[in-house]
């Protein structure tokens, strides 16, 4: 494998495994549900990506072919994050969860 | 070079995980429980394909296909069920 190459795989796995990190970070350190539901739905699915991308190109160099099936499950991660954010944070509201002060509300309360 | 990285990644990815479990069992209302799953998920994705290129196999893939599929549909029928009370209606 060329060294360049090498190089790239190790800076989007690193990349990757840190914003994977960031976004577990921000599940624990943030005060509400509604700053919560940021980080695993942006900076996790950001970091899954970059990962899956590392895969797509490992194996393709290892096999000489453009090896695809990565791109299935990354299609799907990227897919089906905002849905599935979106439902979580209709339930949040419907049970009206706890929030604190300065998380606003777009109805003016 | 890529091997200690991809080894770094997954101690990295792993402390992602701990942390997640930890708003599983802290998380004070249902839907934060419900986030921490969906984090856990996709964290376990990206463990599973790390371990995937450390291993040198193809036969991690399936599995993470597998988790992407019932993680997204589990996250969806607890949320309906937050919502609703009821899944299918």
């Amino acid at each position: 494998m060329p060294f360049a190459f090498e190089l790239i795989l190790s800076a989007l796995v690193l990349a990757g495994a840190v914003l994977t990190l960031i976004g577990s970070l921000g599940l624990v350190k943030l005060p509400d549900f509604y700053m919560r539901l940021h980080g695993p739905t942006k900076a996790t699915t950001l970091g899954g990506g970059a990962i899956l991308l590392v895969s797509v190109l490992y194996f393709s160099q290892k096999s000489g072919d453009i090896s695809l099936h990565e791109i299935l499950i990354t299609l799907f991660l990227f897919i089906t994050a905002p849905v599935g954010a979106h439902l979580m944070a209709k339930a949040a509201l419907h049970l009206k969860t706890k929030k604190v002060k300065r998380t606003g509300d777009y109805r003016g309360e | 070079m890529l091997e200690i990285s991809l080894k770094i990644a997954l101690l990295l990815v792993s402390i992602a995980l701990i942390m997640s479990f930890f708003r599983l069992y802290a998380g004070p209302s249902a839907p934060d429980r419900i986030l921490a799953l969906d984090t856990l998920y996709v964290n376990t994705i990206g463990l599973l394909v790390i371990a995937g290129i450390l291993l040198d196999s193809a036969l991690f893939f399936e599995a993470a296909l597998l988790i992407a599929v019932m993680g997204f549909v589990g996250t969806v029928a607890l949320s309906k069920y937050l919502l609703r009370g009821d899944i299918m209606e």
